[in-house]
């Protein structure tokens, strides 16, 4: 990043040319109870040394050293050296939108290889060049969903990412883009269908479910399919977990598949920058929002790459384009390819395998909420003490669910990547039945 | 150009058929020509209500997109469906086999407001 100091002499020759007498005039169109009154609680003037000495300071603020069982849309993966190493080069670093092929074939070709390993991932036919996230390609698939079908309606499960969901509800409140929800079978944890059938309509546009979904159960995605096809709507299917993609049957019933590829090297970093995918069949490219790269053959016949469809753009359509995204997640959807080509089939397979057999010897020691299958994560009766009891052996436990569903108090969601250790989770197991036995007893008593 | 004396013309370039209480719409020999090789055609579905003088869909050529706006208000009865297939057809025959809806008439009067083919070849300079 360039360090761009400005003097006071430099400043007020700015506000002269501008016509101003201070910096604050530049935002007196903005009401008074809009801005800050007084200035930033700031220090003047640190040195380098103290600054770097404070962030470290507040590094170790947070829990260096300590186990985590979170997952819940955000996962513990291991990033291999050579992601950071490829996209640290200037090429891609500094890169601005390829929009001239010329000079741009680097950058086009690895976004064209994104998209192609993302269409191997996801089983669909087409895959654009990255969405701002998982969550926001909810929206996208919903919005993409109605103008396909020319319906409003959209249907979504609420055993889709909570979160998720507020951002679908963001999104279509004001576009005349009613949304109703679909229960989850209390007993399996997957989406009920009969449900979702009772809610169907000509009017619904999309019956919209994740797999494997928030509590971590896998989602039969051909019955859903069908019943969605069956009343003339689209499903779409939701991943929040990548690494699942290794193991799992892609969703190839599905209409439009959305996701979020943080588990493929992008690291937590407090919620984002992330990169989510949409994919969907060739049929509805059109429909598709955001950036696309296509093959083509140069003037003298060679092999290159460019942007390709660009009317469904908004530097193009304006107000009539498939969606304000104008843009992708180029440096970090890289860090996804990187880590891809870096595992390749096999490996993301292996990886995937790991993942599902540490989850599940977890699980075997532990009071399963629901019985539906389960990749990495899945949901426990648990109190939320246990988190205190698992803290003092250095463990971060699991997601206390209560806060988005009332009907699931006392359990939580917890998650085992390749980076959970046995020893780890031999302690967890031994925590949660210590702490869940005198509960149990104690609930028996009343 | 040879525009048929029977259709009626918009400044925007689309015509109009009527036949009965049925118009039938495209875009004028003129406007595909200018738009160069068409390669996508934008369609309201059957039952949609258009109003004359406003955007129904949209003509994609490789050189741009356009608005195609109704000459006439009513309710589309049927969509092209050659134009989802072969789009490239509005190049050789717009005011034929490619044309783009039928749109069950709910104000004919409004006819009135169109151009004849002698002012639309003048508008088009020839």
């Amino acid at each position: 990043m360039r360090y761009l100091p400005k003097s006071d002499s430099e400043r007020r020759q700015m506000l002269d040319v501008c016509g101003l007498g201070s910096t604050d005039e530049l935002f007196s169109h903005l009401p008074p109870e809009a801005r800050l009154q007084r200035p930033l609680k700031l220090d003047p003037g640190k040195s380098e040394y103290e600054i770097v000495d404070w962030f470290r300071e507040r590094g170790l603020e947070t829990a260096p050293g300590y186990a985590s069982f979170l997952g819940a849309g955000v996962y513990s993966h291991y990033r291999p050296v050579l992601v950071d190493t490829v996209v640290s080069r200037g090429e891609f670093l500094t890169s601005y939108t390829p929009y001239q092929a010329e000079i741009s074939q680097g950058t086009l070709t690895t976004i064209f290889e994104f998209q192609t390993m993302i269409c191997q991932l996801t089983g669909m036919e087409v895959a654009n060049a990255s969405m701002y996230d998982g969550s926001t390609a909810v929206p996208e698939a919903a919005m993409m969903a109605v103008r396909i079908t020319g319906r409003h309606k959209v249907l979504i499960a609420r055993s889709v990412h909570p979160e998720y969901r507020e951002v679908l509800k963001t999104y279509c409140q004001h576009q005349g883009m009613p949304i109703d929800e679909v229960a989850f079978d209390l007993k399996q944890g997957s989406v009920q269908l009969s449900d979702a059938e009772a809610k169907l309509s000509d009017e619904v546009a999309a019956i919209i479910i994740q797999s494997p979904n928030f509590f971590g159960v896998v989602e039969e995605v051909k019955a859903a399919a069908d019943l969605a096809h069956k009343h003339g709507a689209l499903l779409v299917v939701i991943f929040t977990e990548a690494v699942s993609l290794g193991l799992l049957e892609p969703a190839r019933d599905a209409d439009i598949v959305a996701g979020e590829l943080q588990s493929f090297a992008i690291s937590p970093s407090y919620g984002g920058p992330y990169a989510g995918i949409i994919a969907t069949r060739d049929k509805y490219i059109r429909q598709l929002p955001g950036r696309l790269v296509g093959e083509t053959k140069d003037a003298n016949g060679n092999r290159a790459f460019c942007l390709t469809l660009s009317t469904r753009e908004q530097h193009i359509r304006r107000e009539k384009a498939t969606s304000n995204i104008c843009t992708n997640q180029a440096l970090i959807a890289l860090m996804a390819t990187v880590f891809m080509t870096v595992y390749g089939k096999e490996g993301l397979r292996e990886l995937a395998q790991q993942n599902l057999s540490k989850a599940h010897y977890l699980a075997s020691g532990l009071t399963r909420r629901f019985s539906g299958p389960f990749f990495n994560e899945f949901v426990i009766e648990a109190p939320e003490s246990l988190n205190d009891e698992l803290l003092r052996e250095r463990i971060i436990g699991g997601v206390p669910l209560g806060r988005w569903y009332p009907e699931l108090q006392n359990t939580m969601l917890v998650c085992a990547t390749e980076m959970t250790k046995r020893e780890h989770m031999d302690t967890f197991r031994r925590v949660a039945n210590a702490v869940s036995e005198p509960a149990l007893a104690e609930g028996a008593r009343r | 150009m040879n525009y048929p004396e029977n259709f009626h013309y918009t400044k925007e370039h689309e015509w109009v058929s009527v036949e009965g209480d049925v118009g039938t719409i495209g875009i004028t020999d003129h406007a595909q020509h200018e738009l160069g090789d068409i390669v996508y055609v934008d369609l309201p579905r059957a039952g949609t209500s258009v109003t004359q003088g406003k955007t129904i869909g949209s003509v994609e050529s490789v050189k741009a997109v356009s608005d195609i706006y109704s000459p006439v208000s009513g309710e589309v009865i049927e969509a092209n469906p050659l134009l989802a297939e072969a789009p490239e057809k509005l190049n050789d025959d717009p005011h034929g086999a490619a044309w783009l809806v039928k749109i069950r008439l709910a104000s004919p009067e409004e006819i009135k407001n169109l151009l004849s083919a002698a002012d639309y070849r003048a508008y088009t300079g020839g």
